[in-house]
């Protein structure tokens, strides 16, 4: 189409050499172990300090547990969240981002049910103005009448446009279906709460749980992690509580009710979302699980990419992983279809459950997801941010660097029988629950034929 | 920040090489560019490039399908590829006892790719899947990048779209595959990067190894996009049915992005002026003092600064209630840049946007698929990866007078505005 004259496929897929042996793995070298402290200061803080002083820059990740059982805590806390950067006694908001811009830094916040996250960076050499800001914020945010109503607003805009999402849909559909109305499921507050949420309530929530005992700091970067420890202490001084940030209450087992088929009429794509209980991190069979899931879904070259995607095109992405809430965890599996792909996608999707338990993998199946969970590892963290977010996820369950150095060698250790019992156990299609969204005049007598499958709105 | 060590050179058969080592991490990065993008699609053949991008992963001749993922996450790493409007990136992460495996699976698939038509027929299903996701299905689908530019743009290259249209897309045939590969992906028309844990002398010999006996093909000719600057405001409209608020895209032409990179910048950091931040004027008055809008973003380039030649396009989108007529967003958004247009910003204004640049660009710099994909695409688009390293002291270098400069330079009467209205409004809206 482009050349008048060009070799043609079956030419241009040949050489006269013929094909060529793929070469070996040469000798691997391990990541260097990072210098860190993990303490706790005073206030009960627990911080991470770890030196990797690729660029000067500076990491920073702040996870508060930040649960509550109020039917407007959600919203109050949105709002918090929105706004806990818009003023202190010290500084308004426009000179909070003036200060941080300064110094190429940055701070967000974020909420659900579960923990409100403090994310930022900020050049190396700046650091100590860094802290002195997320210090100011968190002992002195004050929360103004006029930044509450109009960060009010904006959320409740926000919240229309995140509602047409068809993820969020799915997920919060997934949320009710699974644990009904257990505080983990409210992950988007209504609009109309947002709307009577007082700044009165926003101040009093960060009083009773913007807490530093329970809470985790973990900095990543070009910095001494004793001498951060000493600056900490008398920047966060006065960040203090007899109290703990409050944890989310346990979330019950999966037990699997059937998958729930909600309606959207006219959509032209599904959102196919299952679930089911496995274990978490600290469990001594996490590895070999890990192993399984990858086998599943948790890469690309996973049987359930190969088959729903590179063979039958029913989806652009598939995917299995892992769901950690504070001592627990799911696997959950998603795949967005066409309508008209949707019913044997979800049939191909349990076929694999099933399979992964009855053909475990093995050989160079197996090496292969070994390979992958280790290489993985040094690759994801080979960079400030990406390690930054690796410790905050272990040390909010109790873990820390020690974790990720020892691994490698968990994972390297995992028999072809470890993973076969726990693709047995944890993958079993009958332990699954989910949801499908999706037309439902088009999907339901063939939903409803493969078994398992109901129709209707979550509780 | 200095210059950290870059070696380049190019091979017998044109295959341009930059190497980028650094021991900090026991990782490399891969990548290889393609000088050809979805500006270069024929008619009648849109979303080809992409379509095409996914191709390359379906196998060659040393390869079976689904070899190529199996061999780079066996080996621990990661992979993708993209297409631009200018170039396609195809790139793998990986521990680095796999470089020599990265560098053999870009090559084999230079040398000799398989292109059946049982591999096109389940791309094009996975495409449209992927189109389904990310366009059809969701709010603010494809805005701006797909609906933008045919509002500023006239020719068939700059204005099409570059996911494709379903039609054209079924009617690929491999024919049209074996023509664009031998047209586009000749060594001549590709850059080759790797970056991060090897020594110089060894990788040089495993590239030589695997790339060296690439036949040479001459690089296509390269056609100018230039497009004449629009000389009244263009206006378009599009019905979107899963948005619940109204959006405008603003899209105005900017200087040449490789012939005049200092020029270019100043329009970075008159984004920046613009919308980064509680502090930038446009958040200040429109989001916060008014406020007339629920978010709002500048930019240069459609995908981000850059990744294209001229023309580039400067785009500002804003989501706003039912409520707000969009010409009072529109006469809010002319008179602050004819205020920036008549007073130039102060120092401490430019001094936070290109404080935060540097500190991006570090962090860019520490993801080491980020800086084997911006080597690449320097080296590609502007024949010098080392400017990647210099950008933050460029842009420190921008004056306020040219920031100034930008902002007069975005009229009314040059430019598109592109209405998004949900589709509830439908066509009776205001």
């Amino acid at each position: 189409m482009t050349s008048a004259t060009h070799r043609s496929a079956a030419e241009i897929g040949r050489t006269a050499q013929g094909p060529r042996p793929l070469p070996p793995l040469g000798a691997q070298r391990a990541a260097a172990d990072l210098s860190h402290v993990d303490t706790e200061l005073a206030n009960g803080l627990r911080v991470l300090a770890v030196r990797k002083a690729t660029v000067p820059l500076v990491e920073a990740r702040l996870w508060i547990p930040f649960a509550g059982d109020d039917a407007l805590h959600p919203a109050i806390a949105e709002v918090l969240a929105e706004t806990i950067l818009t003023g202190t006694a010290r500084r308004n908001r426009i000179e909070i981002d003036a200060e941080l811009a300064l110094i190429g830094g940055d701070i967000g916040a974020g909420v659900d049910p579960e923990r409100l996250v403090l994310t930022g960076s900020a050049l190396a050499d700046k650091l100590p103005t860094f802290l002195d800001v997320l210090g100011d914020v968190l002992t002195g945010a004050t929360y103004a009448d006029e930044e509450i109503a109009r960060e009010k607003e904006r959320l409740v805009e926000r919240i229309a446009v995140s509602r047409t999402q068809p993820r969020t849909i799915a997920r919060e559909a997934l949320q009710k279906h699974r644990y009904g109305d257990h505080p983990a499921t409210r992950e988007v507050p209504k609009a109309e709460d947002v709307a009577v949420v007082t700044p009165e309530q926003v101040r009093a929530l960060h009083q009773a749980s913007v807490l530093p005992r329970g809470a985790v700091l973990v900095l990543v970067g070009d910095l001494d992690p004793t001498a951060v420890i000493g600056d900490l202490e008398k920047v966060l001084g006065g960040w203090a509580s007899d109290r703990a940030a409050v944890r989310l209450p346990a979330l019950p087992d999966l037990t699997g009710p059937n998958v729930l088929l909600v309606p959207r009429a006219g959509a032209v794509q599904s959102q196919i979302r299952l679930s089911a209980q496995t274990v978490p991190r600290t469990d001594p069979g996490y590895a070999a699980l890990q192993l399984a899931n990858l086998a599943y879904g948790g890469y690309f070259s996973s049987r359930l990419v190969e088959n729903i995607r590179e063979n039958k095109g029913y989806t652009y992405s598939a995917h299995s992983g892992f769901e950690f809430t504070d001592g627990t965890a799911v696997v959950n599996v998603d795949a967005d279809t066409a309508t008209d792909a949707t019913a044997p996608a979800l049939l191909e999707t349990r076929y694999e459950l099933g399979r992964l338990g009855q053909v475990p993998p093995a050989g160079d199946e197996l090496e292969s997801v070994r390979q992958y969970a280790i290489g993985s590892l040094l690759t994801s963290t080979s960079s400030q941010a990406g390690l930054a977010g690796q410790v905050l996820a272990l040390a909010s369950t109790g873990l820390g660097l020690e974790w990720l150095n020892e691994h490698p060698a968990r994972v390297a250790a995992v028999t072809a029988d470890e993973v076969a019992e726990a693709a047995l156990k944890f993958f079993a299609p009958k332990r699954f629950t989910g949801v499908v969204v999706g037309d439902a005049a088009v999907l339901e007598h063939k939903l409803l034929a493969l078994g398992d499958v109901v129709v209707g709105e979550p509780a | 920040m200095a210059d950290p060590e870059l070696v380049r050179y190019t091979l017998d058969n044109g295959l341009r090489v930059v190497l980028a080592p650094d021991a900090t991490a026991p990782v490399v990065g891969v990548s290889v560019h393609y000088d050809v993008g979805f500006r270069s699609e024929p008619e009648g053949r849109t979303g080809f490039a992409h379509l095409f991008e996914h191709l390359m992963f379906q196998g060659s001749e040393s390869l079976e399908k689904l070899a190529h993922f199996r061999h780079v996450q066996s080996s621990g790493g990661t992979f993708n590829g993209s297409t631009h409007p200018d170039y396609t990136d195809y790139f793998e992460v990986l521990p680095s006892a796999a470089l020599e495996r990265a560098l053999f699976l870009e090559a084999d698939r230079m040398r000799a790719p398989k292109l059946t038509a049982e591999n096109l027929a389940n791309q094009i299903d996975v495409v449209k899947e992927e189109i389904r996701l990310n366009v059809l299905n969701r709010p603010y689908g494809g805005f701006p990048w797909i609906t933008l530019p045919p509002v500023l743009y006239s020719t068939f290259p700059n204005a099409h779209n570059g996911y494709g249209g379903f039609e054209d897309l079924e009617s690929a045939t491999v024919e049209d595959c074996a023509a664009f590969f031998d047209t586009y992906y000749s060594p001549a028309n590709a850059v080759l990067t790797v970056a991060g844990d090897f020594e110089v002398g060894a990788a040089k010999d495993l590239i030589e190894k695997h790339f060296g006996d690439v036949p040479h093909r001459p690089a296509p000719e390269r056609p100018s996009f230039a497009e004449p600057l629009p000389t009244t405001e263009l206006q378009g409209e599009t019905i979107d049915p899963h948005a619940p608020l109204p959006a405008l895209g603003i899209g105005y032409r900017m200087p040449d992005p490789i012939n005049d990179v200092d020029g270019y910048l100043a329009y970075l950091v008159l984004a920046g002026v613009l919308t980064d931040g509680d502090g930038s004027r446009l958040q200040q008055r429109l989001v916060h003092r008014e406020p007339l809008v629920v978010d709002i973003g500048a930019g240069a380039g459609l995908f981000g600064p850059f990744e294209a030649r001229d023309p580039d396009t400067f785009t500002i989108t804003l989501i706003h209630p039912h409520e707000v007529p969009r010409e009072r967003v529109l006469a809010a958004l002319d008179d602050e840049l004819e205020k920036l247009a008549e007073t130039p910003p102060d120092e401490q204004e430019l001094r936070k946007v290109t404080a935060r640049w540097t500190a991006s660009l570090h962090s860019e710099h520490d993801r080491l698929v980020s800086r084997t994909l911006a080597l690449g695409s320097f080296e590609l688009l502007y024949g010098d990866a080392s400017l990647v390293y210099r950008l933050a002291d460029r842009m420190s270098a921008v004056t306020a007078e040219a920031v100034s400069a930008a902002a007069k330079s975005l009229r009314p009467d040059a430019r598109a505005v592109l209405v998004v209205k949900p589709a509830s409004e439908g066509n009776n809206e205001q």
